[in-house]
């Protein structure tokens, strides 16, 4: 039995290998169903694909597909004007888009990819990107790369390669995380910005005599605390070991990590009452209608102040950069700014005809125009592109731009820059939220429970 | 592993004593009834084969694996026994995931299940507006768990829900956080899956009430038992198939909880189910397959005391 699991049937004409053998799994099971279908299709392709030989890897007309997970209402609008304007700039290319709803996308995108994904799909970049182009369910697009590097800088380079060097996404947007507060509520308290920890914490301790929430904070969800682990640990022990962590190279059993955990107990007590209850979005609400004073989130939070119908509000939203620790790492200016990519998926049935369609949509992706178009509609994110417009930013999103360009070191987001088994619910999510119910207690069982966990995960 | 199940092997009734050979003078079935009642148990053979028996296989099978969910499984992927062991030693979440099946259970057969049969009993007291009780109380039954977990969701918000809202706890800056204290929050969810379960009960009982000869409660009350001695000593005991019917369900209900849990916080922070377990750790982007496998392995030889329970049961009842 052990022998048999070695054996593989190559399917004719194709690079996918049949398990062969009596332990196939439920989804050597569907991939075998799909099978019949693909050969099929492949055969009505017949040679056509590989005869287009020209300069050019891109194709005009024809038609592709497009897998999204752009599921609210705003982005998926954007999406939309972005692919009308593509389908008009690239002589009529139709694109059927397949929006997923957000969080069923993410938490299917194993199997999805391993299925009949479509040709390109909105994806995340970092580990999360990595891991499947190192699995080998993601396309190569280097020559796309090379079409459209000189309108990216270098930090957004790095951020699209894989582990073999070759480039995988194209990435379209960033936001990032910061302290955000309203300019009202500061005026009228006569709030300073905090420029250091003591100063962020005296401003805490007069917004809580103030009868104010110092700081919003909303952890249902689970994963808003990482934010708050990333940039703590990215000020107090540095870019290299926090990506070292997030990578295992780092043990959470580090004294460092207990540093950090230490830290930030001094501050949980100006977060919102019954957080572990709350989503982001109701932490929002709690800043947007002044029952809080600042909210340590992603430049999304302005989803909120935009929903709120009031234009004044968001004409109030500001942020400030998290207050230095007074530590060495202080200088790196290091900060969560997720970026989101555009990739090609391996599997997708219709890839091979319509490759060059695929790569003009990514390659339209990376112009400022198009980039801009998206953020009219959808204005939570920054364009990535150099050549994108940004005399129509508005102040918040210029000042976003500037203290991502300050910043020497970038990350992604624990869950983008960790492994995916290890950042879920049951996890680093779960594990957060048990220090958070009793912050002040010793974290030495707490880590411990951490790399016995990380331990335990199977080789990537 | 599939082939120890053969069609062959299940089709040999028809080489039984029932059926006469070729060369016996009568035949009970002819060569069409044959093929009818081989088709008739070879259909759903095969679709129990393929939909239970070899999903059961292939995670038993992939519980010694450390499969990623990509590609397929190798001889580099077996890891023994070393789920198990971590999962029993090194994993904090599988023991208080165990247990909070276990308070599902005793809650839901010590409160839900007997509150709804005492609202059967009431109801079938044929008082005026049974009718409209019987509505009321199997209306959430109606509604999937999701639903329902959604419907309490907005009632259990710390700031913007119902119940924290409607007892002054927002204003006065009290907020319990029923959803987010891990101490509580189990509990919270367990009154949500407690609205649906008593319906749930409350229906079946009811209809069990109606079957009970009526005559019983007269003799009983000849021999002047009172109505609660009625109940226990008469009625109770007559009622024994559906008794067992309701505990199955209670037990069945308390295995695959879920829903409600998944809704509120993706079941974490004192919500966790060992269902919850093999999804988040195998069914998501963790994609931890062959850990989530064990963990199902083991609600499988949990469940499977119920089960044999209750196949015992209607067993017995049909021979």
């Amino acid at each position: 039995m052990g022998d048999s699991r070695d054996q593989k049937i190559l399917l004719p004409g194709t690079d996918i290998e049949l398990p062969f053998g009596l332990d196939l799994s439920r989804r050597d099971l569907l991939k075998i169903a799909g099978y019949g279908s693909l050969a099929a299709f492949i055969a009505a392709c017949g040679g056509s694909s590989p005869t287009t030989t020209t300069t050019t890897i891109t194709a005009k007309g024809g038609k592709m597909s497009l897998g999204s997970y752009l599921s609210d209402s705003v982005p998926k609008k954007g999406l939309q004007d972005v692919v009308d304007a593509f389908t008009s700039a690239n002589g009529g290319t139709t694109v059927k888009v397949n929006t997923v709803d957000h969080g069923t996308f993410q938490n299917q995108i194993n199997s999805y990819l391993q299925g009949t994904p479509e040709d390109a799909f909105t994806w995340f970049s970092g580990h999360r990107m990595r891991f499947f182009a190192k699995k080998g369910l993601a396309q190569p697009i280097d020559d796309v790369w090379n079409d459209v590097k000189g309108n990216f800088t270098e930090g957004f380079a790095a951020s699209v390669k894989g582990d073999d060097g070759h480039v995988y996404a194209v990435p379209t947007s960033y936001y990032p995380w910061a302290i955000f507060y309203r300019k009202d509520v500061f005026a009228a308290g006569n709030y300073k910005i905090p420029t250091n920890w003591d100063d962020f914490k005296a401003l805490c301790a007069q917004m809580k005599k103030d009868n104010l929430t110092p700081i919003a904070f909303a952890d249902k969800d689970g994963w808003p605390a990482m934010g708050t682990f990333d940039i703590l640990n990215l000020r107090m022990n540095g870019y290299d070991f926090h990506v070292g962590l997030c990578g295992g190279q780092q043990k959470w059993t580090d004294p460092k990590v207990a540093n950090v955990f230490k830290k930030w107990a001094e501050i949980t007590p100006y977060y919102s009452p019954a957080f572990a209850g709350l989503t982001w979005q109701e932490a929002a609400q709690q800043l947007l209608h002044k029952k809080a004073g600042m909210f340590l989130l992603g430049l999304f939070v302005s989803e909120q102040f935009v929903a709120s119908g009031n234009p004044d509000d968001l004409a109030q939203l500001d942020f400030f950069p998290f207050p230095d620790l007074g530590t060495s790492y202080d200088a790196e200016k290091a900060l969560d700014a997720p970026i989101d990519v555009y990739m090609l998926a391996k599997k997708s049935p219709t890839l091979g005809s319509d490759t060059g369609q695929a790569k003009a949509f990514l390659e339209f992706m990376s112009k400022g125009s198009s980039q801009i178009t998206y953020w009219k509609a959808s204005p939570g994110a920054i364009p990535t592109a150099n050549d994108a417009d940004q005399s129509q930013y508005p102040a918040l999103t210029k000042k976003a731009a500037q203290i991502v360009s300050n910043a020497k070191r970038i990350t992604q987001f624990f869950d983008r820059d960790s492994r995916p088994d290890f950042s879920g619910p049951n996890s680093m999510q779960g594990f957060l939220l048990k220090y958070l119910s009793n912050p002040k207690g010793d974290t030495g069982t707490l880590q411990g429970q951490m790399q016995s966990f990380w331990d335990a995960l199977p080789p990537e | 592993m599939a082939t120890s199940i053969t069609p062959a092997r299940e089709d040999s009734p028809e080489a039984g004593e029932l059926v006469a050979t070729r060369r016996g003078r009568y035949h009970v079935l002819t060569r069409f009834d044959r093929r009818v009642l081989m088709l008739m148990v070879g259909i759903p053979l095969l679709l129990d084969v393929l939909l239970i028996w070899w999903p059961t296989a292939s995670s038993i099978f992939l519980s010694f694996t450390n499969w990623d969910g990509v590609g397929s499984v190798t001889a580099q992927n077996f890891i023994g026994l070393k789920n198990y062991q971590f999962m029993f030693s090194g994993y904090t979440l599988f023991w208080p995931a165990f247990l909070h099946n276990i308070i599902w259970l005793a809650w839901l057969a010590l409160i839900a299940t007997p509150l709804g049969i005492f609202f059967a009993v009431l109801l079938d007291r044929e008082m005026s507006g049974t009718g409209f009780y019987q509505s009321v109380f199997f209306l959430p039954v109606v509604l999937s768990l999701v639903v329902v977990g959604f419907i309490w969701e907005l009632q259990f918000s710390p700031t913007e829900g119902f119940i924290n809202n409607a007892f002054g706890l927002v204003k006065s800056g009290k907020l319990i956080d029923w959803l987010g204290n891990p101490r509580i929050n189990l509990y919270s969810i367990l009154i949500a899956a407690s609205w649906r379960h008593v319906g749930y009960v409350m229906v079946i009982y009811l209809a069990g009430l109606k079957s009970v000869d009526p005559t019983l409660r007269e003799a009983a009350k000849v021999d002047g038992a009172n109505e609660i001695r009625t109940f226990f000593r008469v009625v109770f005991p007559v009622m024994a198939p559906i008794n067992v019917v309701i505990a199955v369900i209670t037990a069945i209900e308390a295995l695959r909880a879920f829903d409600i849990a998944f809704i509120v916080n993706q079941g974490k922070n004192g919500l966790e189910l060992l269902s919850i377990l093999i999804t988040n750790n195998s069914i998501s982007e963790a994609s931890l397959v062959g850990f989530g496998s064990a963990i199902a392995v083991i609600l499988l030889l949990i469940s499977l005391g119920p089960i044999i329970v209750f196949l015992s049961r209607v067993m017995r009842t049909t021979s």
